[in-house]
Formats: structure tokens, sequence, C-alpha cells
């Protein structure tokens, strides 16, 4: 036990006064600070809008093969289940003999997790799209791939969007783990003494948050101005 | 409108769909030929392959044996995409694309054969004023804005975007509630009568079938035919007990559909206006079949039954005794405007024309009269 | 070939890292073997913990409101914005104003697994067919009643599949508690220095290893609260069985 304590030591800040010394809630720190937070969050974001956006394009391209393939996604559910059910930091070091420590690493782990909620939500969205308006497309004349293009990913977009959100959401967590793969982040903020610090956990913490929120926004942005029909009321 | 596609003929040559780990077939060697301009309709009970005969044509269900010709050439040489953008296809459920407007919706073939965007646009237009909607209002609505009558009139007006020569419908006003269903099946007519395509018309009503087609296949279980021929003759010379079953103990009444209010000779009731010389209403009493005269507006339009209390004076005065309803059109036919007598419980009613002015007066005897008509002269349709 | 021999040789080293006893490279500390698993059972402890009182406190909470039909616009918000807080940001927030060790990273642990199984105890429940609970208040059964016996149970598998989606978070956010004192595997991922590379990895494949093996258990027991009146209902809009779909409960946003 006494391995865990040597862990985290308490021991005095430098500067700032008895608010930090005591690892206070101190403004006045946090505004002069502040421009350690900035490389952090930015590789953060970085890492975030790298991985969701791999892991939509794989688990897109999973769902379309699915689609048509109706025996594939017991399969595929049980392999990206998986990789969504193993703890990110486990993932880092398993796959550290393969890939090493870095960026790499961090990316193919954050995009493993993403990709069993971005396959769920596609696939059920191409679900849902009434087979009356699937049936007129063909009997009007699309052929498979207009039909696929032109109605149903139209029609599966909200639930697409929606599990891009969640997506993101979480990444945004995860991310904040991925200095622990030597890819930088927000984590690395948290370790050590910091974590005790209470201006510090503010700031670190709230920028995770606010960066999670605003890419939920972004994202809800986009569904309103894609699918402008979702809004349209009944006569 | 620009030059339409001349109607196709189609024939049905011995089509036969089977389905694998069933003993009998959905549809057993049909052969019936639909000639160009004329509405077929597909009738019967369920389960008997109505529906699915009509999608052998598009091959949205495949042929298993036999052969379909559409204009002579047979629909199993076509690549099925390209066959279906040359056919009009409207359901049941009607299927609109939720996420498109009512324009886009409607310009969906057109766009699919890749015509320029201004004759699209004009296309649209055209088709939406074509099936009774305002372009300006709705165009840029989506579906689920719009009522089931109006969805159902987009179906057909999508149905029709690239002048189809050929027009499959399935059930199309099944979904509808039976007033705006009678209201779609005479404005389809209208259409028809203006368009004149080659439509074939699913239905498991025999009184729907009787009303829209000029000739009538009464299939049985077992995809097979039990009869083709004109509504008239079905109703009067039923080939077989099932036909007979099906088309119903009440033929003779099923008859009054093959009538409109238009083909017969008509009442009439004194028309008045409000301010005219009582005694020249009186006058026109002596020559009328009605002996109430009927309140019309300066355009013509009924507004009620006059009382004795609105003669009293010198001229006449807006005192009546009961409302014009039901109003009854001249395109309506015999069956539905004896139900609407029959519903209001009136002996007699105003029949306008479409601009809705009177036109004269129908009566129970007046359809009964029409009954009596001989066999020879019910009109064909 | 090199590299392969090298791979195999870290995983192996890994591998044989978790059944051998050896001293650790900090010196004096035996590490290894069985300390794997003393630790996974830290782990387990804190996790269970946590899920044990989440579980007490969300389900009757989303019993309730699922009940009544009411606040839906809170159950389902808990869960997004739940989402939107990292968890180590949650675990240095409780570490900052709380303190350190195994209490104060499991009542992090507790909050952070309450918002799946609320929501989803919610929405379970507030889709049990609304003619079946007619008919149950239509025999005479109370409000208490209709919730022990009808929607209880047929919204047990939407719960089921919140408390798995909970536990999966709580065992891989557990997996960081050492970093706000508690002890867990997370500990020999976290050092390093004591550890060593075979360690790391090795630690790192046993986290694995139970937090999937917490998945298929749960989500054995969510199949088998499942009645199967309802398995057979569960088909999409074609009739088919979603496969897999409806376990993993409900997705929110």
């Amino acid at each position: 036990m006494i391995l865990e304590l040597a862990q985290v030591q308490i021991h005095g800040r430098s500067g700032g006064g008895s608010c930090v010394q005591n690892d206070g809630f101190c403004p006045d720190w946090i505004t002069s600070n502040l421009d350690r937070y900035v490389d952090p969050f930015l590789q953060q974001v970085f890492l975030v809008v790298v991985s969701v956006a791999v892991g939509f394009l794989i688990a897109g391209a999973l769902a379309l093969l699915a689609h048509r393939r109706r025996w594939l996604v017991g399969p595929i559910i049980g392999v990206t289940g998986v990789l969504y059910t193993i703890p990110s930091l486990a993932a880092f070091f398993l796959l550290q003999p393969i890939t090493g420590r870095g960026k790499l690493t961090a990316t193919i782990a954050l995009v493993g997790y993403t990709l069993l909620i971005i396959f769920r939500n596609v696939t059920t969205g191409l679900r849902g799209v009434p087979e009356e308006a699937k049936d007129a497309g063909r009997g009007l004349g699309f052929t498979d791939n207009q039909l696929l293009w032109r109605v149903e990913v139209p029609l599966a977009l909200p639930e697409i969007m929606a599990g891009l959100r969640i997506a993101s959401t979480t990444t945004v967590g995860l991310a904040t783990l991925a200095f622990f793969a030597g890819a930088g982040g927000l984590g690395e903020r948290f370790v050590g003494s910091q974590i005790v610090f209470k201006s510090n956990v503010v700031v670190a913490g709230g920028l995770c948050v606010l960066l999670a929120i605003a890419l939920d926004l972004v994202i809800l942005g986009a569904q309103r101005v894609l699918t402008p029909w979702t809004r349209a009321r009944s006569a | 409108m620009t030059a339409a596609t001349p109607a196709a003929t189609l024939e049905f040559r011995r089509a036969t769909k089977r389905y694998s780990g069933q003993s009998r077939p959905a549809v057993e060697e049909l052969s019936l030929t639909v000639p160009a301009g004329e509405i077929c309709v597909l009738v019967g009970p369920s389960g008997c392959g109505k529906t699915t005969a009509m999608r052998m044509v598009n091959r949205m269900t495949d042929i298993t044996e036999g052969d379909i010709r559409l204009d002579g050439a047979s629909v199993r040489e076509r690549s099925p995409a390209e066959l279906r953008r040359e056919i009009g296809y409207v359901i049941q459920q009607i299927g609109l694309f939720p996420h498109l407007t009512i324009g886009e919706n409607v310009a969906t073939v057109p766009r699919l054969l890749g015509w320029d965007k201004d004759r699209i646009r004009g296309r649209v237009d055209q088709l939406l004023a074509l099936v009774s909607l305002d372009p300006a209002d709705i165009r840029d609505r989506y579906p689920a804005q719009l009522s089931g009558g109006q969805r159902q009139r987009v179906g057909v007006a999508r149905a029709l975007a690239a002048d189809p020569p050929l027009m499959l419908m399935d059930e199309p006003f099944g979904a509808i509630d039976p007033i705006n269903r009678e209201r779609l099946q005479n404005e389809f007519l209208r259409l028809q009568a203006e368009i004149r395509k080659t439509v074939v018309f699913v239905t498991h009503d025999i009184d729907e079938a009787i009303k829209m087609g000029d000739k009538i296949a009464i299939m049985k279980e077992g995809g097979k035919l039990a009869q083709y021929a004109p509504p008239a003759e079905l109703l009067m010379h039923p080939g077989d007990p099932f036909v007979e079953d099906f088309v119903g103990a009440d033929r003779a009444l099923k008859r009054l559909a093959l009538q409109r209010v238009r083909d017969i000779d008509l009442w009439t009731a004194p028309l008045v206006r409000t301010g005219e010389p009582v005694a020249e209403v009186r006058a026109k009493l002596e020559e009328a079949d009605v002996q109430i005269p009927l309140l019309v507006d300066a355009e013509g339009r009924p507004v009620g039954w006059l009382s004795e209390r609105g003669l009293a004076g010198e001229r006449v005065r807006e005192e009546l005794r009961s409302r014009p309803d039901p109003r009854i059109e001249m395109d309506d036919v015999l069956r539905d405007a004896l139900a609407d007598l029959i519903q209001a419980e009136t002996r007699y009613a105003p029949v306008v024309d479409a601009r809705g002015r009177a036109a004269g007066i129908l009566s129970i005897e007046v359809i009964g009269h029409a009954l009596n008509v001989p066999q020879e002269e019910v009109p064909a349709s | 070939m090199q590299t392969t021999l090298a791979f195999l040789g870290q995983f192996g080293g890994a591998i044989d890292f978790i059944f051998h006893q050896r001293e650790s490279y900090a010196g004096g500390v035996q590490i290894g073997g069985s300390e794997m698993l003393d630790l996974a059972w830290q782990q387990i402890k804190l996790s269970a913990v946590a899920l044990g009182i989440a579980i007490a406190v969300a389900v009757p909470i989303g019993l309730w409101l699922g009940h009544v039909r009411r606040f839906s616009f809170f159950a389902i918000s808990v869960s997004n914005i739940g989402r939107a807080v990292p968890t180590l940001a949650l675990l240095a927030f409780f570490a900052a104003y709380l303190g350190l060790g195994f209490t104060n990273v499991a009542f992090a642990l507790t909050l952070l697994a309450i918002p799946p199984i609320l929501t989803n105890t919610y929405v379970g429940v507030y889709q049990v067919d609304r003619d079946t609970v007619d008919a149950a208040r239509g025999m005479g059964m109370r409000g208490i009643d209709v919730v022990r016996r009808v929607e209880l149970p047929l919204a047990l598998p939407t719960i089921a599949g919140g408390v798995r989606t909970s536990a999966v978070n709580v065992i891989a956010t557990a997996t960081i508690a050492p970093l706000a004192g508690a002890t867990s595997l997370g500990f020999p991922i976290l050092n390093a220095q004591i550890y060593g590379p075979e360690g790391q990895i090795g630690a790192a494949m046993v986290v694995a290893v139970l937090a999937v093996a917490a998945d298929v258990l749960l989500g054995l027991f969510q199949r088998a609260v499942t009645p199967r009146g309802v398995k057979l209902e569960a088909g999409d809009r074609q009739g088919r069985p979603l496969a897999g779909f409806r376990k993993r409960g409900v997705q929110t946003a």
C-alpha cells in the first residue's frame, strides 16, 4: 500500500501564495497559467477529430457491407464489441509491441472504441428507412446503388449523426488518457500531484467537458442543416 | 401539354410466378391483353396473385415462366431499372420520400433520365396542377406536411412525371378515407380521359373495379384468371359461380356504377333568384318536375330550397325551408349519387356542374328510371 | 523475422509476467504472478461496490420516472451529460475536492455508473406496451404491483443492458484509479519504472480479459432475463431479429 501513496506525493508548489500551496481553487493562478493548457488541448482536439473521422469511415464501410449481407452483422458486432469493451488504457499497452508509443497507437485504440457505436447506429438507421419508400424507389427505377445513396442513407442520417455525437463525446473522455500512450493531450495535467490541485483539475476537466459539448453541438448543427425535413411540422 | 408518349399495349403471355418451396404458383399462366389507353383492373380476393401479377410487369417480382410484353417487346429483356423508369408506379402506402420536397419527389424519374432543370421544373408544376394541387403552395413542402389525400395525388403525379406509356397502380386509394377515395377516383378518371394512359390497376374492391375499369380481370386463388371482360358484360354475364359470387348478388345495383349523372335525364326545378318577380316564379313552377323553387345566387349556385314565405310578397325573398344538400356533381356515378341521397334522407337533390352551378335535380325516381333502361343501351364506360 | 520474434517476445514476456513472480525493477519488492490476482480482485471490488450502489440508486429512480412517465428530458439528458464528462476528469475532480483513496474513487465511480442505468431503466419502463399496463390495471393491480409484476420484468433486458454498459465503463475507469490513490490493475500499467514493459502489457492483458469477461457474463444475464415472448417480438421492421443490438442498451443522444 505504501507503493500507491509513493506514487502520489503531495509536495509544495512554487509561487502563487497560500492558495496554490494549499491546492486550492485560485483564479489568479488560472489566468496566468492558461497557456500551459493550450498545447495539450489542441493535441486532444486533433486526436479526437482524427479518431472519430477514421472510425466513421471504417464503421460506415462495414455497415454498408453488412447492409446487404445480414449474416455479417453478428460477427462485426462481436469484434467491434470486444474493441469497445477493452479499457483504452489497456488497449494502449496491448498495442505497444506492435505500434510502439505515440499518436498512432492512441488513434488506433480510440478508433477501435468508436466502431461499435457508429456501426450500430448506421445499421439501425438504414434499417429504419420506411419499406414503402424503398419499394416506391425501386419501382420508379432506382438501381440498388442509387436507392442506397439517394434514399436510404439520407433517411438514415439522423440516426447516423446521433451515433457520431455519442462517439465523439465519449472519445473526448478517452483521449484524455492518450497521454499514457505517449500521445499528449490533457491527460498530462492529471498525473502526479496535479490531480489534487483544484485549479488545475477544474481547468483541465472543464476544457474536456467544453470540448465534448462543442463537438456535440457542431454535429447537432450539421444534422439540422443536413436533414431539413425532420423539422417540417405536419400540416 | 407537350407531346405525350403514346400509350403502350401490354400483353401477358401465360405469365407464371412460382415461389420455391410452394406447391401452387402465385400466378398461373395469366394471359390477357390490355389495349393501349385503357384501364385494366386486376381484382380478386386476398392471395389471388393480383399484386404479384402487376409486379411482374415491372419486374419487381421476376417472371418464372411465360412472358410479359410491352408494345411487343419482352420485359425480360430489359434491365429492370431502365424498364421501371418507363413505367409509372403507384402503391397503396404511397411511398413518398420523406427527405425530399414534393417538387423533388415528383422530379425523381426525370432526374434519373437526365432531363435539364428547366424542363423538370416546368413538368413538376404542370403535373401538380394536373392532380389539382397548387404548385406554388405544395412544391417546397415535405410529405409530412401533407394530408393523406394530398400525398396520394403527389404519388400519382410522381408516377406520371416522365410521361410513361404504362402505369401500374396497386390499391392506390386503399389507404384513403372513403370520402376522399371517391373524389380521388373521380379525379383520376377525369385525368385519364385527358391523358389516356394504359393502366393496370389492382384492387380487392369489386365496386372500385367496376367504376374504374375499362376491362376487368377477375382472379381467383392460385393466381388463375377467372374472367376478363368489360364491366357491363361481367355484371350481366358472369362466367362462372365464382365470378357471380365475387361480383355480388346486387349486380343490378352495381350497374349504377356504370352510369354517371350527366348521362341521364334529370328533373327540372324552378331556379329563382332573390328579388325576382313572384309571378315569373309561379310560371316556372307550372312546367317544372319539382314543385319547390331552388334559390340560386348570382352565378347560379344553389343556396337552398325556397319556402312558401319566400313567395309571399311581390318579389322573391330569401326564406329557406332547407339547405340544398347533398350537392351531386355531374361526374358522379349513379351509385355514389344514390348513396348520397339515401344518406341525406332526402328524395331529391340539386345537381351542379364543374363550376358549381345548378344544372338539374336528381331524385331516386330518376335513378330508378335509369335502371329500367334496356341492357343494350347501358354505356360501356 | 526479427520484429516478429521481438513482438512475440514482448507478449511472451507479458504472459510470463502474469504467471511468474519476480523481483521488481526498482528492487526489493516481488511483482507479477499472484500479485495479478490480488490487483484484479481489488479492481473487481472497487467496480462491484460502485456498480452495486449505482444500481441501488438508479433503478428505483428510473422505475419511478418511467412508471409515471415524467421528466423524460432529465432522464435522457443525464446520460448525455454523463457522457461528456471524461472519466479521468471526474476522478481528478473527486481527488482534488474529496481526497485520495478507495472510498472517494468508489464514490466517483458510482456517479459514473448511474447515468446509463438510470436512463436505461427509464426507457425500459417507458417502452412497456401501454396496453399491457392498462390490462394490468384493469385487473386490479395497484401502481406498485404494476411496476413489480409487469413493468420491471418487461424492462429487465433494457435495464440489464444499462448495467452492462455501466460495468464496462466502471471497470475501464477503475483501471486508472491508482492515479487517485486506489489500487487496481492500472497500477502496473502506470508504473513502468517498477514493472517494466512486460508488467505493463501483462496487466493490460489481464484488464482486457476482465472487462470482456464481465461484458460476456452480463450479456448472458441479459439474455437470461429476456422473456421468450419478447425475444420473438424484438425483431426489426422486417421481422428479423436484431442480432445483438438490443443487448447493449439504449443509445441516446
